[in-house]
């Protein structure tokens, strides 16, 4: 019986993993018509970074991430720690808006924002993109935070208020150390999902800022591209990093 | 109102700051799809008066009714063959060290973290006519031809589980994390076999976690339109194609916000289930 489970786990986490190996490895194929071993060869990472529009998505993609994940990281914090801390009105629907933007198919969340991004005339374009990336990068920032939030001392900010803080000061000099490491592993996740999207860029973004999955997406629709098996294996080289800081700066922190 | 903002200006900043981004970028985009479902195609405007119900009627027409059911029978599917994977696989990882339990449970996150367009396009590698599963079947003379593997409604399923597997099992796993051996040692003294108390005990306290992965796993299962356009040719589109083609092609934005409501009232539904095998268990488990 424990040989079967293990050995159960063991298939599944293969057919998980062989198409991202094949990938890679692919990736360092010289073949052209990407199916057969053609020998080891770098020629589609050369041929990636000499495609100038390439290289021009790909930072375009870099610096909307970057923002996206720093303005969520912002008001998610702030959002975490209003509904952590304050008592208001509607509370409820507020957590309610939260739990839609992160349940609702990603399509559904898509065609609502471009509907409004229409209505008000706003030029479809980097703002677009940052203003839906921070929508949906901001429930996963607020949930981090608030589960470092939830086995907080409340006595320390009274403390702090006692004896004479301002709100703004409390938070500064209390709050945001303790909530730092959420804030950081907020940040990566915010900024790995932005960089990864798909679907609602499909939907936001206008013709004079192309951002990298769009790039792709359009390039994989048509047959095989080898230079895509070198992008996909330098993105998930990308996410790993990303994903491993994140899980030593939340693991460091409980220490 | 005033006077808090004069005593608090930092708390009244904040406030208003979250409520503006929700209200302005979450309530308000909604309710323009609500409204635009039940307006006027417009070829300039996009959609205009007057209000009536036409776009519902069109979800009705044959030709899209068909793509519907289509979307929903390879969703259902999809989530079918992750429950069947991911149920006794969430079970076994409940039962490795715990360890051994960290760094497997990393694993699962990975492709959460990876592009998934990038592990889509990867599946192609392996199931085109001339890729890696024909080549190998070919040589082990399990077939003589290659099979036709891509632009199936197969190769959909199979993009969509290996995409949203990890979210069928993430729920499972922490229902049976909280699974009370006791509780079952408890059963088994009271002289249930092991079926009885699968079907008996098991099956009533991890349904919350099938409840919570089905979710996690159908409607995405209905809106990834990538995964068709890469892996399924033109005949097997999902709900998600249809809205897209609606709102940046066929420029038709009544039928295609009625079509995402049709998914978000889905989505409801569910988590309405959810919601409630969970009380029914708390209150049985009081």
């Amino acid at each position: 019986m424990r040989w079967l489970s293990r050995s159960y786990l063991a298939l599944v986490y293969l057919l998980l993993y062989v198409p991202i190996l094949v990938l890679v490895v692919f990736s360092f194929n010289d073949s052209r018509t990407g199916y057969n071993w053609g020998g080891f060869s770098l020629r589609w990472y050369e041929s990636l970074f000499s495609n100038h529009a390439m290289v021009q998505a790909m930072w375009n993609s870099l610096w909307l991430a970057l923002t996206a994940a720093t303005v969520s990281t912002i008001i998610g914090a702030l959002t975490a720690l209003a509904l952590h801390r304050y008592r208001f009105r509607g509370k409820k629907v507020l957590n309610g808006m939260l739990f839609v933007v992160m349940m609702s198919p990603e399509i559904v969340l898509a065609i609502s924002l471009l509907g409004l991004f229409m209505l008000v005339g706003l030029k479809l374009g980097y703002v677009s993109l940052l203003l839906a990336h921070v929508t949906f990068c901001l429930p996963f920032v607020v949930i981090t935070v608030m589960a470092r939030l939830s086995g907080f001392d409340e006595r320390l900010p009274e403390a702090a208020r006692d004896l004479g803080a301002s709100e703004f000061t409390v938070t500064r000099t209390v709050l945001i150390p303790v909530i730092m490491p959420a804030l950081m592993a907020g940040w990566l996740l915010g900024f790995t999902l932005s960089m990864d999207d798909v679907v609602v860029s499909t939907f936001v973004s206008g013709p004079g800022y192309e951002i990298l999955p769009l790039r792709i997406y359009s390039m994989v629709r048509v047959g095989l591209k080898p230079e895509v098996n070198a992008l996909g294996s330098l993105l998930l080289v990308f996410s790993l990093v990303m994903l491993m800081l994140s899980q030593w700066i939340l693991s460091r922190s409980k220490q | 109102m005033l006077q808090s903002i004069k005593q608090q200006p930092f708390r009244a900043a904040v406030l208003m700051l979250v409520w503006g981004w929700l209200l302005f970028l979450v309530l308000a985009p909604n309710m323009l799809v609500v409204g635009a479902s039940v307006m006027t195609r417009d070829p300039s405007t996009f959609i205009s008066l007057p209000l009536n119900l036409d776009a519902y009627r069109q979800l009705f027409n044959p030709l899209y009714l068909d793509v519907f059911l289509h979307s929903l029978y390879m969703a259902a599917m999809t989530t079918l063959v992750c429950l069947l994977i991911g149920y006794p696989f969430a079970w076994a990882l409940s039962h490795v060290g715990k360890r051994r339990q960290t760094l497997l449970i990393f694993l699962l996150i990975v492709p959460f973290w990876t592009n998934s367009l990038v592990r889509t396009y990867a599946l192609k590698l392996i199931l085109a006519t001339n890729g890696l599963l024909n080549s190998a079947l070919m040589s082990l003379g399990v077939i003589d031809e290659p099979a036709r593997l891509l632009y199936t409604e197969g190769a959909v399923i199979i993009g969509l589980v290996y995409l949203l597997l990890p979210f069928m099992i993430l729920p499972l796993y922490s229902v049976f994390e909280d699974l009370r051996q006791d509780v079952l040692l408890a059963s088994h003294d009271l002289g249930a076999g092991r079926l009885a108390t699968f079907k008996n005990v098991i099956v009533p306290l991890t349904l919350p976690g099938v409840l919570a992965g089905v979710m996690l796993v159908l409607l995405p299962a209905m809106g990834l339109f990538f995964v068709p356009d890469i892996l399924g040719g033109s005949r097997n589109l999902l709900v998600g194609n249809v809205i897209k083609n609606q709102f940046l092609d066929a420029r038709n934005w009544p039928f295609g916000a009625a079509a995402s409501i049709v998914l978000t009232l889905t989505m409801a539904l569910l988590i309405f289930a959810h919601r409630l095998s969970k009380r029914h268990l708390g209150e049985e488990g009081a």
